[in-house]
């Protein structure tokens, strides 16, 4: 039984009739790092205001260190966030910015003292204290949100797609800086981001979330590799979903061509959907491929080639460090290892599920 | 070259106009005032205009007349803060339009609605009219200063509502919920956080409404009755009554002392000269 | 507690809405009373709206306090428009000066403004009458205009009327077909302001005034010591319900355009 440190029982919540939650269950075990992944409107801030008390569920419990906290307001709980755009004090310089909670909590001058110094250093602005918010960076106000937040020592830190607003190169320097600084502080972190590359870097679990369902949960290797359905496979990276029957076991028909794999327990006969990697279709001879098709179009990306291959009336997302010119005549073959399976959705609900919105 | 002449030409084209309005109907009118405060009718400096403030009538007008703003100014400031701070957390689409609710008063002229008051408030006015049949007592402030306080708050209180209305209702959410958080209660995030945020809404509501409550005549003449004598009906019977342009511009600068003290003060606080603009 | 915070709330909103609409709800309703009492209530008729259309005196305040508000507020709109183009090209000192200059009309207290253009028009032995009172709210008005506009300049990309000259326009075509739509939407925010401020404005037209020309708020300063005919309540209710109706119009226009924007 894993250390439970938040645990979220049937949790719903809807607005004015749409349902944002629908009887969501997650829990978190200490000293994870989380994120919550998915396209804007999929329930990941709410399930973090919901964590964070700015918003009461409709039905459902929030546990955290096994009491129960659904009710308590936000500054009873023992945890912080770490807003979107900062939410920055512009009234305060950054001394007293990183001070408030401590402050409400009226811990000593000496004590509070030490603690601006201490979280200034942890985040890499020694010195900053008596500036004015306003006339930091975009990455300095990000890291005096988090000094802010963190000073309070909480055992959970929530994070409302702290980088969204930076530019890609800081952003990159804070996933890393977020990192190292997960791993000083041992503190379990809760992530929401829509950028799929930040979560399969940061995270040790993802959860997968569209339109108020969870998707997937698993480790950014599970998700990225085995994704459960078409809607997990096309939001993390690219890949190619194709319509496909599973005939029996370990064996699957794609595009009319029947492609032996590893999966089993699909039924006979049945309609599934089928992900490939675009970096898992080998391309070849025309004469040893399972499918022919032909080159349409060719784009150099300096670590591989990107092409287009048409065959069998798909057009086949290919990456390989093998050129083959627009025009070219190939054979396509994939690794059973490299084709997964996934279930068709089944209910309306469920269809609703798999529709990408962003 | 003659392109930079151009360009400078087109400039003193579209600014010349206007410097020139400026300079002839704002700058050099105000000069006026201080002239025609420092001289007598012949034409010779004197300090006797400025120095008539000291005299009772004035001085006591003087003294309502900051007595009467500055009550205005508070009790404007207690009423409007909590409406607009409802009005701004309202989740109601079109708060907007709620906001615009209160401002459009303004657009009825002033001075009817000011009299209107008068017929409320009368002693068998509308209002005691209804107190008397429900069998409450009746009031009777008309021709009092509570009257012309009650008559400032009317017409001025728009101007405290807007502007705080539009700094609390452009005030993140999310810096309040970091506030609770951090482990603030409601309490502690009002005066920590959202109180001082919204100061420079309330300092400009401030300016806006104790500069005119100051300076009024016409509210005083309607609700007090011609009576009470604030300094602003002072300077007015010097102009248009006495004809004594000197004795009424040397008061006028006593009063552009209090305008000017509150215009630094407030400019203090205020980041970027935005005004409440209502449209 | 929730419900009870939320009651005490919208009490309290309500309690307000009544304090600054009950004045002009017992101006409407005395408007069409049948008696010539403020106070009194003696049955329901239109009998002062006949009136209103008969009484010359004011149908002429009506008509100077129209014709000042228009012309003053074209005027101030293309004063002010021009120099806020001039001055958003300034450097920072001038242009600083200028916008100082330009708040004093609107921060300084309107007896003030009122006497020191009274006291211009005396000593440049100007008669008071319509013109110098059509000066005087020339002069408030334009910072109105000017401040309007100003935000919108400023939010114009100097990059768009560059374009506009690297695809072949003259500077002016350049001005009217790019910067000028770019901008007119302050500039007609302005001028409606210019326009309200200048019909609300009693203070201002009072020192400037000559003897016969009124508009209407000094008609009723002038009436308030004989008692106020209830032709002018007839009056203020019309105008009320037009400024509701132009305003609602306009509301409703920008909500769509904003609804517009969004999508």
């Amino acid at each position: 039984m894993p250390n439970k440190l938040l645990d979220l029982i049937d949790i719903s919540k809807s607005y004015d009739g749409q349902t944002v939650l629908d009887e969501m269950n997650l829990y978190i075990r200490d000293n994870e790092f989380l994120t919550l992944l998915g396209p804007s409107g999929c329930g990941k801030t709410t399930t973090l205001r919901i964590i964070g008390g700015f918003e009461t569920p409709d039905t459902g419990k929030v546990i955290f260190q096994g009491k129960d906290i659904t009710n308590l307001p936000p500054n009873q709980r023992d945890l912080n966030t770490v807003f979107q755009k900062y939410a920055l004090f512009t009234h305060m310089s950054v001394e007293e910015n990183i001070a408030f909670g401590l402050r409400i909590k009226k811990k000593s001058k000496q004590y509070i003292k030490d603690k601006i110094d201490y979280a200034l250093k942890l985040v890499n602005l020694d010195g900053y204290g008596k500036r004015d918010v306003e006339s930091l960076s975009g990455g300095q106000q990000q890291r005096i949100a988090i000094a802010r937040a963190i000073v309070n020592e909480p055992k959970l830190l929530l994070l409302d797609e702290p980088l969204g607003a930076l530019d890609l190169k800081l952003r990159q320097d804070m996933q890393y800086e977020l990192i190292r600084l997960k791993n000083e502080l041992g503190i379990t972190f809760i992530y929401v981001t829509h950028d799929q590359e930040e979560a399969l870097t940061m995270s040790d679990t993802i959860v997968v979330m569209n339109q108020g369902y969870i998707q997937q949960i698993g480790t950014p290797e599970d998700i990225y590799n085995e994704p459960q359905n078409a809607f997990v496979a096309d939001f993390i990276g690219e890949s190619n979903i194709l319509d496909a029957t599973m005939i029996e076991d370990k064996l699957v028909e794609i595009l009319g061509v029947r492609f032996p794999c590893v999966d089993t327990g699909f039924g006979t006969n049945q309609p599934v959907d089928v992900v490939i990697r675009p970096e898992d279709v080998e391309l070849g001879k025309p004469e040893d491929g399972r499918l022919r098709g032909r080159v349409t179009s060719l784009i150099f990306k300096g670590v591989h080639y990107e092409m287009d291959v048409m065959a069998n009336g798909y057009e086949w997302l290919v990456h390989s460090t093998r050129m083959f010119p627009v025009g070219e005549e190939v054979g396509i073959n994939v690794d059973p290892f490299n084709i997964q399976i996934m279930n068709k959705p089944e209910s309306e609900d469920e269809e609703a599920q798999s529709t990408d919105e962003e | 070259m003659k392109n930079k002449k151009r360009h400078s030409l087109g400039q003193l084209l579209l600014a010349g106009p206007y410097t020139v309005w400026m300079v002839g109907f704002i700058v050099i009118p105000l000069f006026l005032i201080v002239y025609y405060g420092l001289t007598n009718k012949s034409g010779a400096f004197t300090w006797e205009n400025i120095t008539a403030i000291t005299s009772a009538v004035n001085m006591k007008a003087l003294w309502l007349s900051v007595e009467l703003s500055v009550i205005c100014t508070v009790v404007c400031l207690v009423l409007s803060y909590p409406l607009a701070m409802i009005l701004a957390n309202s989740k109601m689409k079109n708060s907007s339009l709620t906001a615009f609710l209160f401002i459009l008063p303004m657009w009825m002229n002033a001075l009817l609605r000011t009299l209107a008051w008068l017929t409320l408030l009368e002693n068998n006015g509308v209002i005691n009219t209804i107190l008397t049949k429900i069998g409450l007592p009746t009031i009777h402030i008309i021709n009092t200063p509570t009257a012309i306080v009650f008559g400032m708050v009317y017409n001025y209180i728009p101007f405290m509502i807007l502007p705080i209305y539009n700094v609390l209702v452009k005030l993140d959410k999310n810096v309040i919920n970091a506030a609770r958080d951090l482990g603030a209660n409601a309490v502690q995030t009002f005066l920590r956080v959202i109180l001082p945020l919204s100061i420079p809404g309330i300092i400009s509501g401030i300016t806006m409404v104790f500069v005119p409550s100051l300076t009024t005549f016409a509210i005083s003449d309607i609700l007090g009755g011609s009576k009470i004598l604030l300094l602003g009906n002072i300077i007015e019977q010097k102009f248009k009554t006495a004809n004594n342009w000197h004795a009424g511009s040397g008061l006028s600068l006593v009063l552009m002392v209090f305008i000017i003290v509150t215009m630094v003060i407030s400019s203090h606080y205020e980041k970027d000269g935005e005004s409440a603009n209502v449209w | 507690m929730v419900k009870l915070g939320k009651f005490f709330k919208g009490l309290y909103v309500v309690l307000m809405g009544i304090f600054l609409y009950a004045p002009i709800f017992t101006l409407i309703v005395f408007s069409f009373n049948a008696g010539k009492s403020r106070a009194k209530w003696d049955g329901f008729s239109l009998k002062w709206y006949a009136a209103l259309f008969q009484n010359q005196t004011i149908l002429q305040a009506l008509y100077n306090t129209i014709i000042i508000a228009l012309v003053s507020s074209l005027i101030a709109t293309l004063i002010g428009t021009m120099a806020s183009i001039a001055m958003n090209r300034m450097k920072k000192l001038p242009r600083q000066v200028m916008m100082g200059i330009t708040n004093i009309p609107m921060l300084n207290a309107d007896i003030v403004t009122g006497i020191s253009l009274m006291l211009l028009f005396i000593m440049m032995d100007f008669a008071l009458g319509f013109t110098s009172v059509l000066l005087a709210h020339i002069t408030f008005n334009i910072p109105y205009v000017i401040l309007s506009v100003m935000p919108k300049l400023k939010q114009t990309d100097r990059h768009v009327f560059e374009a506009a000259q690297d695809l072949g326009a003259t500077p002016i075509s350049a001005f009217f077909k790019v910067v000028l739509p770019d901008i007119f939407p302050g500039i007609l925010s302005g001028f409606l302001l210019a326009f309200t401020m200048s019909l609300d404005d009693f203070v201002i037209t009072h020192f400037t005034k000559g003897a016969g020309v009124d508009t209407i708020s000094t008609k009723v300063y002038t009436e308030l010591r004989k008692g106020i005919k209830p032709e002018m309540y007839a009056l203020s209710t019309l105008m009320f319900v037009t400024v509701l109706i132009l305003l609602v119009f306009i509301n409703r226009r920008r909500d769509r355009q904003n609804e517009a924007q969004k999508i």
